[in-house]
């Protein structure tokens, strides 16, 4: 079956800058890019499928290295299902689940679950990322070797640091030998202890007790000295402050294999947003001074901040409407992630074709796809609709989790369709 | 005028006026507590619940002498008696008294802006009784209403807060009331109990007791809570009494007429000296005669700011 996407415009970043083509799909492959006056020499037998997409963008399928999915064992703050669905509705056709489930993704039948679960609902693909201890607990190796067969592809400590400096270094050295990247939650809970917010002004005068920069921007530096140490490739979750952008920057220049993501939050807000104890506002790391945003920003510019991910977090309302300091962390970010990122190129901070490298191309490499839009590689492809004016809403929201503090938001672009292995998984109804 | 709140949440949602007119309103209320029959009718068909999720003896006790004299129906509940140690969230608990139709809820709650969730949930007034590290607006009043009827008047004054800053609601709330009145605010405490950029709340940062002391009208002590030490603010009780406890020298630095306060309750021998917590200047006990009018005042106030509300 041949499927043509007629009339948009391509943004492949090192490919394709913002040419016409159209783009000729066949049996979930991507078959050819051509030129839109182009007849196609098809078969009689073959079925032409054609989808009008003038005035829309097309780049590869985004790709979101930071999710929670929460299943299994928190289902009624979200399923592997809804998150699919909130993905592929926020443009993405590859999310990144992290281990913190209950049980904890730390060995191949929890791995074998949630890659079966999102093979059968058909929607966006779901690479898991796994656990770098048993149980998180920071005590004992997972089992990589065995987790990596059953499809996972990265580990991670998010929600739960690895405290001890030798457990992570080892870590590394077995995850180095095995070609798996290290997602490291940069956090030394000593010092976020019992806080809930940024340490600054607003914490102060709110009576909030304070997460500093340092409980991050220490243990980056940590990381890349591990990095260093053991060779090993580690990717830095969320960053949120100056100091981090500042170490990972100094890292890269010495050659350390390090990468890093932030959040749309991170470069959108900063910690006057909780000024009403709005719990929305809470996650970890928690929203920055004006300063650090601005320090985000500058890292995703020139390069050091790789990606763009969304650290989805869903909660419900029962985690979310308490008293400020026993609330949940986290907030939902895939259906708003790519509207807040277009933003960046609106405010001309990054050209679309960076953003998309950030929100695709980049996160591919440290998975180690090839996501081009190129003759031979799957379909994965997200159209965008650069002028849809909205405002956020969370009734909207596919996802389960309404936990967002951008409500009211008036943002433009989104995924008008997204596109799977050539097959349509979502489409924006008119 | 009259007060257009319907709840007391903070001193900074307060005006210097709504201040003054909170401040006038207890000192007409203290003379009442000077009869031989304390009680007036004035709130008779009211309903207050006290609502204490932290340990508390002196201002639950004050509140609820408070509202007794102006002859309002008192109901305590505390934490241990409550639904919360079975699992029910604040806001459930709330909407259940709610449903009761009490007119005011007094609430103390170890989580700060825990009263602001629930007044924006609530149609009775809610009145903070003291929300974690946040307010505890009727201890500000009550010491500002001490200092005026000290002092005459709290512009121009200059007040010396110290003690654990970072960790209570009094500084905050009276570094907050002094300020908008117009007094001059100087803090000190080890560096581990001062919060970053609590300047941006308009005190100043004295670097010992005796610079933030010095020609002082007000020196305000703060409690040392021993439990903290768990989290390493200082060294010893002894260490912090040697450096920053009130002494009879280190008064002397202040006001010949300067006049010493504590909320209470006090470590004697730790941040006040027994002799000064004893001594002339000490105001310590009238702050608690002036916490029962003032905060029979509140209620009055908030009481009629309900019903003012209630018209629009």
């Amino acid at each position: 079956m041949l499927t043509r996407i007629k009339g948009a415009k391509i943004v492949d970043p090192g490919n394709v800058d913002g040419d016409y083509k159209d783009i000729i799909i066949r049996d979930g492959l991507i078959d050819a890019l051509v030129e839109p006056d182009k007849e196609l020499d098809a078969t009689d037998t073959d079925e032409i499928k054609e989808i009008d997409a003038t005035g829309m963008i097309a780049v590869p399928g985004l790709i979101d290295l930071h999710v929670h999915l929460r299943e299994p064992g928190h289902e009624y703050k979200e399923t592997i299902e809804t998150g699919a669905r909130a993905a592929v509705r926020g443009g993405f056709t590859t999310i990144c689940p992290m281990p913190n489930t209950s049980p904890v993704n730390d060995n191949s039948q929890v791995t074998a679950y949630i890659v079966n679960k999102a093979r059968d609902l058909g929607l966006c693909r779901i690479l898991p990322v796994g656990a770098i201890t048993r149980g998180l607990e920071g005590d004992t190796l997972a089992e990589y070797g065995d987790m990596k067969q059953k499809g996972m592809v990265a580990i991670s400590d998010d929600g739960r640091p690895v405290a001890d400096a030798r457990v992570m270094r080892r870590a590394m050295e077995y995850a180095n030998g095995l070609g798996l990247p290290v997602i490291s939650h940069s956090e030394d809970l000593s010092l976020a202890r019992e806080g809930s917010m940024n340490e600054g002004i607003t914490a102060t005068r709110l009576g909030i007790k304070g997460i500093p920069n340092a409980a991050e921007s220490t243990m980056v530096m940590r990381e890349i000295a591990l990095a260093e140490l053991t060779g090993a490739r580690v990717h830095i979750a969320h960053v949120s402050c100056e100091e981090s952008v500042d170490a990972i920057r100094h890292g890269k220049a010495r050659g350390v294999k390090v990468t890093a993501e932030t959040a749309p939050h991170y470069f959108t807000l900063t910690d006057e947003a909780v000024a009403q104890y709005d719990t929305h506002a809470k996650m970890n790391p928690p929203l920055r001074t004006e300063k650090d945003r601005q320090a985000i920003i500058e890292g995703l510019v020139d390069g050091t901040l790789d990606i763009i991910a969304t650290d989805h977090a869903p909660h419900s309302p029962l985690e979310k409407e308490v008293e400020f300091d026993r609330a949940a962390f986290g907030i939902v970010g895939l259906e708003t992630s790519l509207a807040l990122s277009l933003e960046l190129v609106q405010e001309e901070k990054l050209s679309l074709s960076r953003l998309i490298e950030k929100m695709s191309k980049n996160p591919a490499a440290i998975l180690g796809i090839d996501n081009d839009l190129k003759p031979g590689n799957p379909a994965d492809i997200t159209l965008i609709d650069p002028e849809a004016y909205h405002t956020i809403d969370p009734d909207t929201f596919f996802s389960k989790g309404v936990n967002t503090p951008f409500v009211g938001f008036n943002v433009k672009g989104e995924a008008w369709m997204t596109l799977v292995q050539g097959r349509v998984v979502f489409e924006k109804e008119l | 005028m009259r007060f257009e709140h319907k709840d007391l949440l903070d001193i900074s949602s307060l005006s210097p006026q709504d201040i003054t007119m909170i401040l006038d309103t207890a000192e007409g209320m203290k003379e009442i507590n000077k009869r031989p029959v304390k009680k007036v009718p004035t709130l008779r068909g009211k309903t207050i619940v006290l609502f204490f999720q932290e340990p508390s003896t002196r201002t639950k006790l004050s509140f609820d002498i408070a509202a007794k004299r102006l002859s309002a129906d008192v109901i305590s509940i505390s934490t241990g008696s409550s639904s919360i140690v079975k699992g029910e969230t604040l806001i459930d608990t709330v909407k259940n008294l709610e449903s009761m139709s009490p007119d005011i809820i007094v609430m103390r709650h170890s989580s700060s802006g825990a009263a602001q969730l629930i007044a924006r949930k609530l149609a009775p007034s809610v009145v903070n009784a003291g929300d974690g590290l946040h307010a505890h607006p009727t201890q500000s009043l009550l010491d500002m209403m001490t200092v005026r009827e000290k002092k005459g008047k709290i512009e121009g004054l200059k007040i010396a807060i110290i003690g654990d800053i970072a960790h209570s609601r009094v500084a905050r709330s009276n570094i907050n009331g002094f300020t908008k009145m117009g007094a001059t605010v100087n803090v000190t405490a080890p560096g581990t109990m001062i919060p970053k950029g609590i300047e941006t709340l308009g005190c100043h940062v004295a670097p010992d007791i005796e610079s933030c002391v010095e020609d002082a009208d007000v020196v305000m002590m703060l409690r040392i809570q021993k439990e903290r030490q768990e989290n390493i603010l200082f060294p010893s009780e002894r260490e912090y009494a040697s450096l920053f406890g009130l002494t009879r020298e280190r008064l002397a630095r202040a006001r010949m007429d300067a006049i010493v306060m504590h909320p209470g309750p006090m470590n004697r021998g730790v941040e006040i000296a027994n002799i000064v917590a004893d001594g002339e200047r000490s105001v310590i006990l009238e702050q608690v005669t002036n916490g029962v009018a003032l905060r029979m005042a509140v209620f009055y106030l908030v009481a009629g700011g309900k019903k003012y509300a209630d018209k629009d």
